[in-house]
């Protein structure tokens, strides 16, 4: 086989390749992106029931309750401006507390209850997830840089 | 005083860098020996002043010295002494001293035994390895200190972050680091090879041992950091596809790929300008790590504190790096010849194909990493990329890979006879076909990708095992010729076998646990017991425990199978003393088949505890299995090719030929 047919080759499996993976990413893409909302976005939008999203906020002082089977959790989000009532069912990651900025995936019911399938835990007291800030800053009550 | 001798220590090697990246790439250039010599003794001086820089650290540490901010923030008197020096690189500044003092470390290897390399090329690379020195010095000096002072002093430290103070995080960074810093040899071969316009066998035998080296310390850091994760969050899981965790990954995907390709630029003289790039997009990405980890740019869950204006300098240095090589490979890559001419079935077509997988996979891996902040740029919107996607697009992309690494190592150089290899792995194919069958037997309900990834799994573990069988003629021949064989197999072949079959058991354990877990919520009052994947896990009650800084509440769980008792399971929660944190202590009780997994939750007040059972099975195979590949490449590098190998340049030529009939024969 001469150099440029081996070129060749070389050339064409690459694309082929790169080809793949953009359909691949292309199609993951379409299905799997999972925009972040804040409270008010979800007030002035209004997001279809069912749809995955991820709600972040503050947890609202004095909002969280525990279900009658102990293992679920009820809470509020806010962002000072609107709130959304979350439920989870699961044990809370350490950090939980009211408050405490929160990030939380899932999608709302039809009662516009946020159904979350995973609270995102953080590591770290004083770290705040950058669209938490964000959205606390939009809402105009963030005290931050 | 010792802090002030560690500040002054890393001003000093601050200088020296600059001088080890400057004099001798000129000297080289120039050809001025005076100048090129100076890059061996520099290098060792210079690794000298950092590590007296980290011991003078790890010096405040251990003695609780809180008149240096960094340890006031991040230490406590009353911290275990494991933590207290762990405590040095599990923060922004200490972590940055840890990098310089590995990137020095293996800079002062290199001066100290790369005796056989051509002195123009040593100084070379010295002097690049030195310039990324200068850069992470220069930034830790201006903007992350780890010496400065705090006045008036305060009596008792922050405390380190309680997530942190446990064996396996201890030890992630380092082995992490050895992995990101150990491709920066790899970079400077590369950059000093462009600089020289020249890359051979010689170049490439050179550059494996330090690309196989990082690479095992890299796979053992990701196994550590993910089986950090798996036991100490409680969660149950080891991935989470979140941005960290990608930045260790990417560099990973790049490196085995760059592993690989230089395996044909030593034998075949082939993919010289390929290895050359991939080299230089590794270092990139374990930069670009980084970056995304320090900057905090990206919301994850693993994220600590962190501070944007620093992420900007690192950014700022990743440009300079990435664009520089890459500006530079643009310029001098189309000046490299290569050689060895191989048809499409062969060895190094095994090879390109491994390659073409890898780094396709690297590249939806950084896409799906990396969207996210593009999109924020351009239209503010804010998105996550989660594990669906990573799964839609890496797992196909590596699935191929997987079937192509069985067959691989069996095709010759050149060309290679992919029937005769199959033929010779029908063996591993009957295994394949029948764990396969099994699995949809016994495991009602399988889904097919739940199969297809166990057949996968069983075929890399299998055509590994059956390849090594078949080339020490296991019960083929008298005892006495296999063990001939065995002997003569060449390190190198071992190393293959043990790191293959490695990823085929990771692969195994990921697919079997991921699919057949058992998972139970609920709330358990005294007496109460769960069935949990054919176990009962009976609740016997509540504790009160004090550990050495910290109060645990311990639940009790009596596990039987079948009424007979197998094991007493105590999960805890902690609350720290300093800093006031409450941490989850899963309790994990390995079996030979699967993983018990128990965390305790918090009292719903009537006497009933939340609680979270899990059976997992075959899930510790996913870090033997990271083991052994790492076990393999080290295997592979202790091969007597490796340590006397590299021949002078003049004679590289002939010692490629006798390699490459030896490795025919075998």
């Amino acid at each position: 086989m001469t150099r440029r047919r081996r070129r060749l080759y070389f050339i064409v499996s690459s694309l082929t390749m790169l080809g793949v993976a953009t359909a691949l990413a292309l199609n993951a893409f379409r299905e799997n992106l999972v925009f972040f909302h804040s409270p008010s976005e979800i007030a002035e939008k209004g997001i279809p029931a069912e749809r995955r999203f991820r709600l972040g906020g503050i947890v609202e002082e004095n909002s969280v309750a525990q279900g009658n089977d102990g293992v679920t959790i009820s809470f509020r989000v806010t962002d000072t401006a609107a709130s959304v009532p979350v439920r989870h069912r699961g044990l809370l990651p350490d950090l939980f507390r009211e408050g405490q900025g929160v990030v939380a995936d899932g999608s709302l019911d039809k009662d516009g209850t946020f159904i979350a399938t995973e609270i995102l835990a953080k590591h770290d007291e004083t770290y705040m997830p950058p669209e938490v800030a964000a959205a606390l800053k939009k809402a105009g009550r963030w005290q931050g840089e | 005083m010792i802090v002030e001798v560690g500040h002054y220590a890393l001003i000093l090697a601050l200088a020296l860098s600059i001088i080890q990246g400057v004099l001798p790439l000129i000297g080289a250039q120039l050809g001025y020996d005076s100048w090129v010599a100076v890059a061996r003794p520099v290098a060792i001086i210079q690794f000298g002043f950092v590590s007296i820089s980290f011991a003078a650290l790890t010096c405040a540490y251990v003695g609780s010295d809180f008149s240096v901010l960094n340890v006031a923030m991040n230490s406590h008197s009353a911290k275990p002494l494991l933590y207290k020096v762990s405590g040095v690189w599990g923060n922004h500044e200490g972590s940055l001293l840890l990098w310089v003092l590995i990137l020095t470390l293996f800079a002062a290897t290199v001066a100290v035994f790369g005796g056989n390399l051509p002195p123009d090329l040593r100084a070379r690379v010295l002097s690049v390895q030195a310039l990324i020195g200068a850069g992470f010095l220069l930034f830790m000096l201006l903007a992350s200190n780890p010496f400065e002072r705090l006045v008036p002093a305060p009596l008792e430290g922050q405390g380190l972050n309680p997530l942190l103070q446990d064996p396996g995080l201890a030890f992630h960074p380092p082995f992490l680091y050895l992995g990101y810093v150990g491709f920066s040899m790899a970079f400077s071969f590369a950059v000093a090879a462009l600089i020289e316009g020249r890359v051979d066998a010689a170049w490439a035998r050179w550059v494996r041992p330090w690309t196989l080296a990082a690479w095992c310390f890299l796979t053992l850091g990701i196994a550590l950091g993910s089986w950090w994760a798996y036991y100490e969050l409680g969660w149950g899981g080891f991935w989470f596809w979140d941005p960290v965790e990608n930045a260790s990954l990417m560099p990973w995907l790049a490196g085995t790929a760059l592993l690989h390709t230089a395996l044909v630029v030593e034998k075949r003289d082939a993919l010289k300008s390929w290895t050359i790039l991939l080299a230089i997009l590794t270092f990139s990405l374990s930069l670009l790590g980084t970056f995304l980890v320090r900057s905090g740019v990206l919301t994850s869950v693993h994220a600590f504190a962190t501070d944007p204006a620093r992420g900007v300098f690192i950014l700022m240095f990743l440009v300079l790096v990435v664009g520089g090589s890459l500006t530079l490979f643009a310029i001098r890559a189309p000046g490299l010849k290569s050689g060895g001419l191989f048809a499409p079935v062969s060895r190094e077509g095994a090879l390109i194909l491994n390659n073409l997988l890898l780094t396709t996979a690297c590249a939806t891996v950084l896409l799906g990493t990396l969207y996210p902040l593009f999109l924020d740029a351009l239209t503010g919107e804010k998105v996550s990329v989660g594990p669906p996607y990573f799964h839609a697009t890496f797992v196909p992309l590596m699935a191929p890979a997987i079937v192509a690494a069985g067959i691989g190592p069996l095709l010759a150089w050149k060309r290679g006879d992919l029937v005769g290899a199959l033929g010779r792995l029908r063996a591993a194919l009957a295994v394949t076909v029948a764990v396969a069958l099994a699995t949809l037997v016994f495991a009602a309900e399988a889904p097919v990708l739940a199969v297809s990834g166990v057949a996968l799994g069983t075929w890399l573990v299998a055509a590994s095992l059956g390849d090594f069988v078949e080339r020490i003629r296991l019960f083929r021949g008298p005892f006495g010729e296999t063990r001939r064989r065995a002997k003569h197999l060449p390190r190198a072949a071992y190393g293959v076998t043990i790191a293959h079959a490695g990823a085929g058991i990771a692969v195994l354990g990921i697919v079997v646990s991921a699919t057949w877990e058992s998972e139970r919520l609920q709330v358990v009052k005294v007496g109460d017991s769960v069935p949990v994947g054919g176990y009962e896990f009976t609740f016997r009650g509540i504790q009160d425990a004090r550990g050495a800084n910290y109060n645990a509440v311990r639940g009790i769980f009596d596990v039987t199978r079948g009424g007979d008792p197998v094991a007493v399971m105590t999960p805890e929660t902690r609350v720290y003393d300093t800093p006031r944190q409450t941490t989850t202590e899963a309790a994990i009780r390995p079996t030979p088949t699967a993983d018990l997994y128990a965390v305790i939750g918090d009292p719903n007040g009537a006497g009933g505890w939340a609680t979270r059972l899990y059976h997992k099975p075959l899930v510790h195979w996913i870090w033997f299995g990271a083991i052994l590949m790492a076990v393999g490449g080290f295997v592979s590098l202790s091969d007597r090719r490796h340590r006397v190998g590299a021949p002078r340049r003049r004679t590289a030529r002939v010692g490629t030929r006798a390699g490459t009939s030896q490795a025919a024969k075998a």
